[in-house]
């Protein structure tokens, strides 16, 4: 059994509420930080750590506090990112929902070493039963001196507020999200500057995602140097993945990083294997945004080495033989799933959700979803295969926010992987005009 | 009509608003544009809208387009039950189509109708991060997963009797 650092006392009856929280060690990690650590020093074990964004992009959590303008005098926030709406993704509605103290007091932990003073958390709308959880959460936090004015008699103090969104992914980007927390439409700001220097009502903040908010507990409990002995290389810690689509076991699983992807796949202690008694198709390993693998490739490398769930092992080979760990949501496909529609879906959604603000991305992805909604009905071209390539090509690396890559990426991916099945469903069509 | 959030609700609203930093009050559109919605019939009307910029001291344009970007505010009216079925990969990969055709056969209306009643209306949205318990749909602010027709069809018989909103009130009531 690997280590669980944020999932250990997930069973434990009443873990929602703060005694047993507390009972359970909580909150030991805001004792620690407020009155033995100096700001910089937390900082530095989060450094230390190797703790990288659970958010998607894997960006080192350490090094990002290090970056907040700390000669500016406005007041500095902490937003902690709870908008999870990337496709196959729902660890931090689980982490939230099971154990919302967690998030809480890596947030009070966090907050210090940034020298915040006040800290929202930007929960998407559809999590609304949520936000009651968090509310409660964060009101017994009050209660027993971890939040607001003098926290645990130092000289520290903390507001948390909830805050929840109303149905837009784009608002997962960072800067949208800060756009959407001032009462704006959720379009992505220009970088830079970066919201380390003008970010929530143009003071310095920091936006983290939930898991990685929580991470920095045991970081602080354990100690820098301890966390960063899990894991593997650069890929430090325990990671959340959240498990869908057809295996026997779907959930959200605590790894160590560095677990091969097979035995992820195939463990009972984690998917289960393949439902139905079915064989393995192709895996999408972090999130709608990422590449599609074929079962071969996402359990070797194209050098033939076992394929390790860690960002490095994931992303050997680039974007041709490899994809990326991303927000870990790991979705995977039996061999008698339509790959064709499964791009359709994908298409839809980032048409549904680009903010319109770029043209490549606005019209782009618009082109792509009716390419592949004519190629999924079998009314499609063998030449509509190479057009979409081409579209994907085109608004790749064009755009303000990387909503534009992240709808590209999967269909490269996917007419790579598995262009025979694109062409069978152009196909169809030219055997239609045949027959007819 | 006169529009007017309750007593309760104006409370709400105010603690709201005293949530973000003095004259960062636009900061508190979303929640009280949810407030709003859940107060007044699960939609929000110009005259609602315009009600909810006066109370925040901004000008209405700024809160229709807003209320316009947001996927879970509704602009025009709706059933009394909002049916939101996923249909995003991970929902599809576990059967989200056979869930989405059973209720337009059942109601014989297409996604994005009401039916005559005025009880129900289907929506598919997108994914709502609940995929490690496909499929699944959304009703109000409860989460129904590990969907099969025959669950489906015992849901609708239940909520046909009393309807089911999201309210955000009550999230922070219940607090
Ligand atoms: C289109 C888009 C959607 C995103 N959605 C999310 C999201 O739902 N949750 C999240 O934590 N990060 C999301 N991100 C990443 C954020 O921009 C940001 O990098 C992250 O919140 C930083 O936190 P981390 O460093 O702790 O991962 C998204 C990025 C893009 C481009
Ligand atoms: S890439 Fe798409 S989502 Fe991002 S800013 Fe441009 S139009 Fe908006
Ligand atoms: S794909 Fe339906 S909830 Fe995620």
């Amino acid at each position: 059994m690997g280590r669980k650092l944020l999932l250990e006392h997930i069973n434990e009856p009443g873990i929602q509420t703060f005694d047993v929280y507390r009972k359970k060690g909580g909150y030991a990690s805001v004792e620690k930080a407020l009155k033995t650590m100096a700001p910089d020093a937390v900082t530095e074990e989060v450094k230390k750590s190797g703790l990288r964004g659970r958010g998607g992009a894997g960006f080192p959590a350490g090094m990002k506090w290090s970056f907040i303008d700390k000669k500016s005098d406005k007041p500095r926030y902490l937003v902690v990112n709870a908008d999870e709406s990337e496709p196959g993704t729902f660890k931090d509605r689980y982490l939230m929902e099971k154990i919302p103290h967690v998030l809480i007091e890596g947030m009070i932990v966090a907050s210090f070493a940034l020298g915040a003073k006040t800290s929202y958390i930007y929960i998407r709308g559809e999590y609304m039963y949520i936000v009651g959880i968090l509310e409660k959460a964060i009101q017994e936090a009050y209660a027993k001196g971890f939040l607001g004015k003098n926290i645990l008699g130092t000289d520290y103090s903390l507001d948390i507020y909830v805050h929840p969104g109303a149905g837009a992914y784009i608002c997962g980007e960072e800067t949208a999200l800060l756009e959407s927390l001032e009462g704006k439409r959720g379009n992505p700001r220009l970088k830079p500057p970066f919201p380390a220097v003008a970010g929530l009502y143009a003071s310095p903040t920091v936006v983290n995602n939930v898991e990685t908010i929580a991470a920095v507990v045991p970081v602080i409990n354990m100690g820098g140097d301890e966390y960063a002995k899990i894991g593997i290389g650069k890929s430090t810690g325990t990671k959340l993945i959240s498990a869908s689509g057809h295996i026997n076991k779907p959930g959200v699983y605590e790894i160590e990083l560095g677990v091969p992807v097979d035995e992820f796949i195939y463990s009972e202690e984690y998917c289960g294997g393949i439902w139905k008694n079915r064989r393995l198709k192709a895996v999408v390993a972090g999130g709608s945004s990422v590449p599609i693998l074929p079962a071969d490739l996402i359990l070797t490398t194209a050098k033939g080495e076992p394929r390790l769930m860690t960002y490095e092992s994931l992303a050997d080979g680039g974007f041709q033989t490899g994809t990326m760990l991303g927000s870990g949501g790991f979705i995977v496909m039996d061999e008698m799933t339509d790959i064709v529609k499964n791009l359709y879906t994908f298409a839809r959604f980032y048409h549904h959700e680009s903010c319109g603000q770029c043209s490549p991305c606005r019209e782009g992805t618009g082109w792509m979803e009716k390419i592949l909604h004519r190629l999924h009905h079998g009314h499609g071209k063998k030449e509509d295969i190479d057009i979409l390539v081409d579209v994907a090509k085109k608004i790749e690396g064009n755009t303000i926010c990387p909503l534009g890559d992240a709808a590209a990426w999967p269909v490269a991916s996917a007419v790579r992987h598995f262009r025979k099945e694109f062409e069978a469903a152009a196909m169809a069509h030219s055997h239609a005009e045949l027959v007819a | 009509m006169d529009i007017k959030f309750s007593s309760e609700a104006l409370a709400t609203a105010n603690k709201l608003i005293a949530r973000y930093p003095q004259g960062k009050q636009k900061s508190a559109l979303i929640p009280m544009l949810h407030l709003a919605q859940s107060e007044f019939d699960g939609w929000l009307s110009p005259e609602v809208m315009d009600y909810v910029a006066s109370l925040l001291s901004i000008k209405p344009i700024e809160v229709y387009e807003v209320a316009t970007f947001y996927s879970m505010f509704n602009t025009k009216p709706v059933g009394k039950c909002l049916i939101e079925v996923c249909q995003t990969s991970s929902c599809w990969l576990r059967g989200s189509d056979e869930i989405v055709d059973h209720l337009k056969k059942k109601w014989n209306i297409e996604v994005g109708e009401t039916t005559s009643d005025g009880m129900f209306t289907l929506k598919t949205v997108e994914c709502l991060g609940s995929c490690g318990t496909a499929p699944m749909l959304q009703c109000g602010s409860d989460f129904h997963e590990n969907l099969t027709v025959e669950k489906v069809d015992e849901l609708i018989e239940k909520l046909k009797s009393k309807g089911e909103r999201s309210s955000y009130l009550k999230s922070l009531v219940n607090s």
